[in-house]
């Protein structure tokens, strides 16, 4: 299988990775309760097209990622193609068709943490950790991320391992950090 | 009413206005390149998206989409002072700095509103040097993709998702990697798309077009092996002459049958022949499930829907796999004709079936893979071989060097050119369910019916009712034109809330005479009503205006098939359909390199 689509790299490598042959459709087999939890979400959202953005949020939040499956149910609850949902998942850099690692890495690029070296921070976990951002590591343990402000400037640049927050990270750190999930 | 200055010129307008549409009522024609409509049918395209449309309204610090803003009391706008036209300019070098360069060879130069634009800003170089996006090309047995000529107007995406609710198009992934794409950017084919060619109709460049099948045609006619016959359907006659300058409407079909014979076809045949045909097993299938209903027989699926377009029975397969009893077994027109053509006239003539080749002229995009689905083969053997656009043809004619507007008028030959008004009409939305209705009123009650037209069922809106009176058996009907309005009378069958006996539904706004392969009309409505008003003419000039008083179709009959419905005719002009899962499957080996 040769990388003709023009879709991110990562996510072609990860379909790829999951079909494991050439050619095998990508299918994710969404449980009874899987899909249950998605008719719930959409309905917290009284299944209103208008809500898209805030549904795949939420989804997101309670899958980790967005597989193709999950975007079909979505797009039949909200009366959408999955053409659309797919669109909206695809322009929004925050939303991952890859599933995240056990321990999701997000690092802070907005202005503040720009401006004190978050650029620096986030090379040292790509060297680290041999991985791009966007990717998930080989035994799903890591995963890179950047995101825009979380609203600790005062602590920039911030770090994000999972849910706990990392501030005045270093490149020199990064290792320390990384150490700390790595047992 | 809002009072505002456009050039120098007052204009009032309704409040929600926008600029474009103040300035044409002035006589102000603004260039536009993403906005599309077709107003006729509250179909528009206005994402605001490439700024070829700025105008300068007087107090606001940057030039406005015309496209987008609406009117408001006292402006001042100027439509081409310098700021302006340097704008757009600007912006049009932009949008072709990502645009390859070959209209030379590409299939929309001539009709591409991208190289207008260029011509009428005069455009002769490019500032801009860099990089420009690439993505795959795309085919299916329709429709080719190269969105490496897309320039992002949405039109078809508002196409594929407003109008027709088909969902296969939408634009992913974002900036300069955008393109519009099915889901998870599979195949075409992959995709629910049904083919109806809607999306190709409005794309301003040469992002989507047809298979061209011209090169198969043309490898046919010069082998002499092989005899070749052609058929043209109703909507082809009505606009093939635009393609030659004509007026819109002008009816060309003795023109078109003299240049089918010109190009080398062994027997010119009609569509309309097999549109009858389609009308006496149809309209027997509708007399038969309405006479069991009304005998008790609750089993019995109504309302029976026309099944004689491919983009809608693509269309139900994919979003009703659950109705698939309801739509009419009748094969469409076109594959009538090749089911005939491969048995009764070939043996007429004498030629085996392989020898045999069939073309169709077709308005249709959908009417490509309709010829190609496995169940319309024998052996592998297609009952169409090749069904190329009104646009194809056209342009075989101009490559034959044929002078079409001088040609005489020539009639189609025997047996398979005879046809009757009822026929004619097949082209329009609502034309199918008059013609049938002409044919089931003289079977039903046994009487001749003299007032053939039936008003009621004509017109352009989009989902259109009428009862019609069959001595005392009152029949409701129903129509929809465009497949989104067909999805609300579907969803209404699902629910069992239907009032209606039968339905006609076209895929296409107006019928085959707006089909995906029809001359493009770039958005003016007023072309559609003229080629269907052109098809009433053609039907009031016929002599015979009832499908089953075609001497032609008689005579099929009394030699071949026996009678409608019977199992002769069963095996050769009924058909059966097939789920399609609209679940998502990405197949990845589908995708074929650059």
């Amino acid at each position: 299988m040769s990388q003709k689509l023009n879709i991110a790299p990562e996510v072609f490598a990860y379909m790829e990775h999951v079909t494991g042959t050439d050619g095998v459709a990508v299918r994710v087999n969404l449980s009874k309760e899987k899909i249950e939890k998605i008719n719930q979400i959409c309905n917290s959202f009284n299944n209103d097209a208008g809500e898209l953005i805030n549904v795949l949020h939420e989804t997101q939040h309670a899958f980790g990622y967005l597989p193709a499956e999950v975007q079909d149910v979505i797009a039949h609850n909200l009366h959408l193609s999955v053409a659309q949902v797919y669109a909206v998942v695809t322009f929004y850099s925050f939303f991952s068709m890859i599933p995240k690692g056990e321990h999701p890495i997000s690092i802070c690029t907005g202005t503040a943490c720009y401006v004190r070296g978050a650029e620096k921070v986030l090379e040292e976990f790509k060297k680290e950790l041999q991985l791009k951002v966007g990717e998930t590591s080989a035994d799903g343990k890591f995963s890179i991320n950047c995101l825009r402000c979380v609203g600790a400037c005062g602590l920039a640049p911030v770090v994000l391992v999972g849910e706990k927050v990392y501030g005045r990270v270093s490149p020199d750190g990064v290792k320390a950090i990384i150490g700390e999930y790595k047992k | 009413m809002i009072e505002l200055t456009i050039d120098k010129k007052k204009v009032r307008v309704e409040p929600g206005t926008t600029i474009l549409k103040a300035a044409r009522q002035v006589g102000v024609e603004i260039p536009t390149l993403c906005h599309f409509e077709l107003c006729d049918m509250g179909i528009e395209n206005k994402p605001g998206g490439c700024r070829i449309c700025v105008v300068e309204v007087e107090g606001r610090r940057n030039l406005q989409p015309s496209c987008i803003t609406e009117v408001q009391e006292g402006m001042v706008i100027k439509t081409h002072n310098v700021r302006v036209l340097n704008a757009r300019t600007t912006v049009l070098k932009l949008i072709i700095s990502d645009h390859p360069f070959d209209c030379l060879v590409c299939a929309k130069s001539g009709e591409c509103e991208l190289q207008s634009l260029a011509t009428q800003f005069g455009i002769r170089s490019l500032p801009y040097e860099g990089e420009q996006s690439h993505y795959r090309k795309d085919t299916s047995p329709s429709i080719i993709r190269d969105v490496d000529k897309c320039i992002m107007c949405r039109r078809c995406e508002m196409m594929c998702n407003d109008v027709q609710t088909v969902g296969a198009l939408a634009a992913v992934n974002r900036g300069f990697m955008s393109v519009v794409a099915p889901a998870f950017e599979m195949n075409l084919v992959d995709s629910p798309c049904t083919y109806c060619g809607q999306c190709v109709s409005v794309c301003p460049t040469g992002a989507l077009t047809e298979v061209d099948h011209t090169n198969d045609i043309i490898r046919a006619l010069s082998d002499p092996t092989k005899t070749v016959v052609v058929q043209t359907a109703p909507a082809v006659r009505a606009a093939l002459g635009e393609e030659f300058g004509l007026p819109p409407g002008a009816l060309v079909t003795g023109k078109m049958t003299a240049a089918l014979r010109e190009l080398g076809f062994d027997y010119v045949f009609d569509t309309d022949f097999s549109a009858d045909l389609t009308i006496m097993e149809e309209g027997t299938e509708l007399l038969q499930r309405i006479r069991r209903h009304l005998a008790g027989d609750s089993t019995v699926r109504l309302p029976i829907l026309t099944s004689c377009c491919p983009g809608w029975v693509n269309f139900f397969e994919h979003n009703f796999p659950d109705l698939l009893d309801v739509p009419s077994t009748a094969k469409s027109p076109q594959q009538m004709f090749g089911a005939i053509a491969k048995s009764w006239f070939a043996e007429k003539i004498g030629v085996d079936r392989k020898d045999l080749v069939v073309v169709s002229i077709m308005p249709c995009l959908a009417k490509k893979y309709e010829c190609q689905r496995d169940e319309f083969k024998t052996d592998g053997n297609p009952d169409v071989d090749f069904s190329i656009s009104t646009r194809e043809l056209a342009a075989f004619i101009k490559q034959a060097n044929i002078d079409f507007l001088n040609l005489p008028d020539e009639d189609f030959d025997d047996p398979m050119g005879e046809s009757t008004g009822a026929g004619v009409i097949f082209g329009n939305t609502g034309g199918v369910i008059e013609a049938a209705c002409r044919t089931a009123y003289e079977l039903h009650t046994g009487r001749s019916l003299e007032k053939v037209d039936f008003h009621a069922l004509r017109g352009m809106e989009g989902i259109r009712s009428a009862t019609v009176d069959f001595d005392g058996l009152q029949l409701n009907i129903g129509i929809a034109h465009g497949l989104g309005n067909a999805r609300k009378l579907l969803d209404e069958v699902r629910a069992g809330t239907s009032q209606y006996h039968a339905i006609e539904i076209m895929a296409c706004p107006g019928g085959c005479i707006g089909g995906g392969g029809q001359p493009y009309h770039h958005g003016h409505s007023e072309i559609l009503a003229q080629r269907a008003a052109a098809l009433y003419t053609e039907d009031e000039r016929k002599t015979i205006r009832k499908s089953h008083q075609n001497p032609s179709i008689v005579r099929l009959y009394d030699e071949f098939l026996g009678h409608p419905g019977s199992q002769k005719a069963h095996n050769l002009l009924h058909t059966e359909y097939f789920p399609k899962s609209n679940e998502v499957s990405i197949h990845l080996n589908g995708h074929n390199g650059q």
